[in-house]
């Protein structure tokens, strides 16, 4: 609450600056008529004032809050005893943590055991009240300094003007650098648990080993401590599905398409298209409930009925249900593709005698080839990222095999069941999450930026 | 559907009609004999005819596949919907609660006694009371089992509330067990055991209702309550309310970033490498898989900068990373339709380009910016998976108040409801579903609203 209470103080004073900075330079120029005189209008006099203020006060709240939590723990670790101080990172790590639920837990019933532990709580409690009494007075004190500063430096041919735009572009420059930093911030933290992971297990032992079993390494005194981190049984599961999934999607997104680009009249398109845009807009989890307690069952029974058996959870649900997710996004793809093919062609076939299925099948086709393939390509990258519908509906066993009516697993629910939990960050089983996500990443980037090649360069034909 | 098909017979007519022409064109020119010319039309007629055999069935399987998507999504929500209907009312037993102070085990009516005396065995004896013929410890189990566990708040607040009840006997409406009310829900064979009811237990039952002591009433408490274990008491309140607050975190975050980086992209962007790195990386995000984003947060927010776990605050910030592309794609197209007269006649005023763009295109473009980013903040609603990576699949019971609070979201709700063994939850879980596809639905139609308006008089105005 405290902090929330700061941000208010500052967010007025960022106001308060912009009022006064602009009344500095009505004063200075002798009133407001005479403001002609000046570079800029005092109104942007008193933006650039706002923006000396509101902008050192954000980058010191963050500073702080990012470096308070090691400067605290670091001055409580000095005061332990020197045997406390000598534990390697780790038992440090534990140590600390004792003592930081002891400071933040309300009843404080400190026991003489840990009486060590209970010294370093209340120091600790003592030091964060303190800190964020410094960290108010040391920002409100710093932003001021700044903003006085600033409007000592006021007269008439101060460019307020542009030294407020050139750093309003600068933060939109900023902002626009949050996505690559998100990419770096995604590949760097993947790259680094892979790379740990992979100085336990071999990267060939996890690209083509065939036994995926990660929860024994969980025991370490079993004798098969090692546990097994073949991901083969994975990529054949995601594969399986994804298949199953693009057997539906591909198909019916396509002639979907077709139907509602070339064949279907207005009032059909207007009702269709919306319709279809619902099933794009339900959240997968809702697939995931309907795939689990619905479609699953059915298959269960119709398989008994003529006598095969189906796994509760198959990858035939799971798949099944994917496609239907997917059919709008190939459909909006591939009409997409088919609407970029010029309208000459199409014409010209047709004053050919050809009838509209033999245009469309011998000439539009071919046409949007490119185009329909790319819209495959990235359908195809969403069924292998699509995590909640497989969570729920394909089961965790990972099993090597080809029969959709088996129940498998796939990359994504092993990260979700790898990670969900209390985990710790130094076994393989955890680390494994972040290197089944590497793969998940290449796969579904190069299959994108293969996808938006090929896109681009059909489109490039006819422009 | 009958025009159509005139249309396309009278243009195979025309089509069969010209083809003639042409072959007896082409026979004449050649000098061909009769008897050619007839087979050369005939081996054209029975040609065309199965020419036009396939383009009906072509058509025929195009129209399958638009129905196909059409049932389905009718199937999708009356599947939900009707599992869904038992979630929305609740069975009450009506129970004659003594609050004898023996059994309570107070001896003066002061508020701090009260609030420490034995509920549960009150609650049990009067239960007992109404059914003399139960003996055996195992049936008195079975009996007590029939009302939910927060009975015995109920009646504590009662008596704290009116403490001249004690000694004195008042019948109350409480809670029925998830079981209970399953035993009533169903459709067929009243009396008979079902579900997790016994035999006697349904006789016990059959017994309270034909004395009118059942009733079923709306359950306001879906909407009012936290999570719980017992499915008659769970609701989706704490979800919620954890879901408005992640949302606000996204909007705050992604909304101000996305669209200051369109208006950069498009309106100050120099072209060189550093911006063609901007422009393919957010290309690229927009198609990362939501899980990665969670891997993220997971390694980076909470690891890293020590963010706590399964807080609104960290599902916020990668819900955002997540919405991020989807808005600066969506704000760049619409600042990129606004005409360039009005930048032109701006910068002729003497406007410096930084004017041009906050006061003259940034108006302009800020429907078709909104439409974008509620579309955007749409999908991260319902993104379950990254929350799974960073806590938020948490059993928490109590509403969340702050941004730092352990919370859980609508959708994780839901993939925690469906994961759970008792049949009560399984309309819970589509309850809970029907509950978030309503507020999207209301979020679409407000972007479509949105766009509609902005169509009819947003650039032609100007």
């Amino acid at each position: 609450m405290n902090s929330l209470i700061l941000i208010f103080i500052l967010l007025a004073l960022t106001g308060f600056s912009y009022f006064y900075g602009k009344q500095r330079a009505i004063k200075l120029s002798g009133g407001v008529v005479s403001t002609r005189s000046f570079n800029s209008l005092p109104k942007q006099f008193g933006l650039l004032t706002a923006l000396c203020c509101g902008l050192p006060a954000l980058v010191l709240l963050l500073l702080w809050a990012i470096f308070e939590p090691v400067i605290i723990k670091s001055l409580v670790v000095s005061t332990l005893p020197q045997d406390i101080q000598q534990l390697n990172s780790e038992q440090l790590g534990l140590y600390f943590n004792d003592v930081y639920i002891i400071a933040e837990s309300v009843i404080s019933n400190c026991s003489d055991s840990d009486a060590i532990k209970c010294k370093a709580a209340s120091y600790y409690t003592e030091l964060s009240a303190n800190a964020s009494v410094y960290k108010a007075a040391f920002i409100i004190a710093a932003v001021m300094f700044a903003v006085s500063v600033l409007v000592r430096r006021f007269h008439s041919t101060f460019k307020a003007r542009h030294y407020a735009e050139r750093t309003i572009k600068t933060i939109f420059l900023i902002c626009s650098i949050v996505a690559v930093l998100t990419t770096l911030g995604i590949v760097g933290s993947v790259l680094f648990e892979s790379l740990r992971f992979f100085s336990a297990v071999s990267p060939s032992d996890f690209l083509f080993g065939s036994k995926w079993s990660p929860q024994i390494a969980m025991h370490a005194e079993q004798v098969a401590s090692s546990g097994a981190f073949g991901a083969v049984p994975l990529f054949t599961g995601t594969l399986l599905i994804t298949c199953i999934a693009m057997l539906i999607a591909a198909p019916i997104g396509l002639m979907t398409a077709i139907y509602l680009s070339q064949y279907a009249s207005d009032r059909v398109r207007g009702v269709a298209k919306p319709m279809l845009e619902i099933l794009a807009g339900v959240p997968t989890v809702v697939y995931g409930f309907f795939a689990a307690l619905t479609v699953a069952p059915i298959i269960r029974s119709l398989g008994e009925s003529i006598g095969l058996s189906v796994a509760s959870e198959s990858a035939l649900a799971a798949g099944l249900v994917m496609g239907i997710m997917i059919i709008p996004f190939v459909s909006s793809l591939s009409d997409d593709a088919i609407n970029a093919v010029p309208k000459t062609l199409k014409e010209g076939s047709l004053a050919m005698g050809a009838t509209e299925s033999e245009t469309i099948k011998k000439v539009l086709l071919p046409a949007a080839l490119p185009g329909i393939m790319g819209a495959m390509l990235l359908a195809v990258s969403r069924a292998i990222g699509e995590t909640m519908i497989v969570v729920m509906a394909a089961g965790l066993a990972a099993n090597l095999t080809a029969n959709p009516l088996q129940a498998v697993t796939t990359v994504t629910v092993q990260i979700v069941t790898l990670l969900t939990g209390d985990q710790e960050f130094d076994s393989p089983k955890t680390l494994a999450a972040f290197a089944l996500g590497l793969m998940l990443f290449v796969s579904t980037l190069v299959l994108n930026i293969i996808a938006l090649k090929v896109t681009r360069k059909y489109r490039e034909q006819y422009e | 559907m009958n025009n159509s098909s005139q249309i396309l017979t009278s243009a195979d007519t025309d089509l069969e009609a010209s083809q003639h022409d042409k072959s007896d064109l082409a026979n004449s020119n050649l000098a061909n004999s009769n008897v050619a010319n007839s087979d050369v039309t005939s081996t054209i007629a029975r040609s065309l005819k199965k020419r036009h055999a396939k383009e009906r069935s072509f058509r025929r399987f195009g129209m399958c596949a638009v129905a196909f998507g059409f049932i389905m999504v009718v199937l999708l929500l009356a599947d939900i919907s009707s599992k869904a209907v038992p979630a929305f009312s609740q069975h009450w037993l009506q129970i004659d609660v003594e609050y004898n102070q023996q059994w309570l085990g107070v001896d003066n009516t002061s508020a701090n006694g009260l609030g420490k005396a034995n509920y549960r065995t009150a609650l049990k004896k009067s239960l007992y009371q109404m059914f003399p013929e139960v003996k055996s410890r195992s049936d008195k189990r079975a009996l007590f089992a029939l009302i939910s566990n927060n009975a015995e708040f109920n009646i504590k607040d009662t008596l704290m509330a009116n403490p001249e009840l004690l000694n004195k006997t008042h019948s109350m409406w409480l809670l029925a067990d998830d079981d209970v009310d399953n035993y009533f829900k169903r459709a067929d064979k009243i009396g008979a055991a079902f579900g997790r009811i016994n035999d006697k237990q349904a006789t016990w039952l059959e017994q309270l209702s034909a004395e009118e002591q059942v009733v079923s009433r709306f359950n306001f408490m879906f909407f009012t309550n936290g999570d719980s274990r017992d499915p008659e008491l769970a609701g989706i309140r704490g979800a919620l309310t954890g879901t408005i607050l992640t949302m606000l975190v996204t909007l705050l975050i992604s909304f101000p970033i996305g669209v200051a980086a369109a208006i950069y992209l498009e309106e100050f962007a120099p072209k060189n490498k550093i911006t063609d790195l901007i422009e393919v990386n957010i290309n690229n995000l927009a198609a990362v898989p939501s899980i990665v984003f969670g891997l993220l947060g997971l390694a980076v927010i909470i690891n890293l900068f020590g963010l706590p776990r399964s807080a609104p605050l960290v599902g916020g910030i990668v819900l955002s990373l997540m919405t991020l592309p989807t808005i600066i794609i969506a704000s760049r197209a619409s600042i990129k339709a606004v005409p360039n007269s009005i930048r032109e006649a701006a910068i002729g005023l003497g406007a410096s380009k930084m004017q041009v763009a906050l006061n003259h295109v940034l108006p302009l473009a800020m429907p078709g910016i909104l439409t974008g980013s509620i579309i955007g903040l749409a999908q991260a609603l319902g993104e379950t998976a990254p929350l799974l990576m960073i806590g938020m699949v948490a059993f928490i019971v109590d509403i969340p108040t702050s941004f730092t609070d352990a919370a859980t979201v609508m959708p994780v709700q839901i993939y925690l409801w469906a994961d759970a063994p008792e049949a009560g939850f399984l309309a819970k879980t589509s309850a809970a579903i029907l509950v978030l596809l309503a507020f999207l639905l209301t979020i679409n139609l407000s972007a479509n609203a949105l766009r509609k308006k902005f169509e009819r008089n947003g650039l032609n105005r100007h």
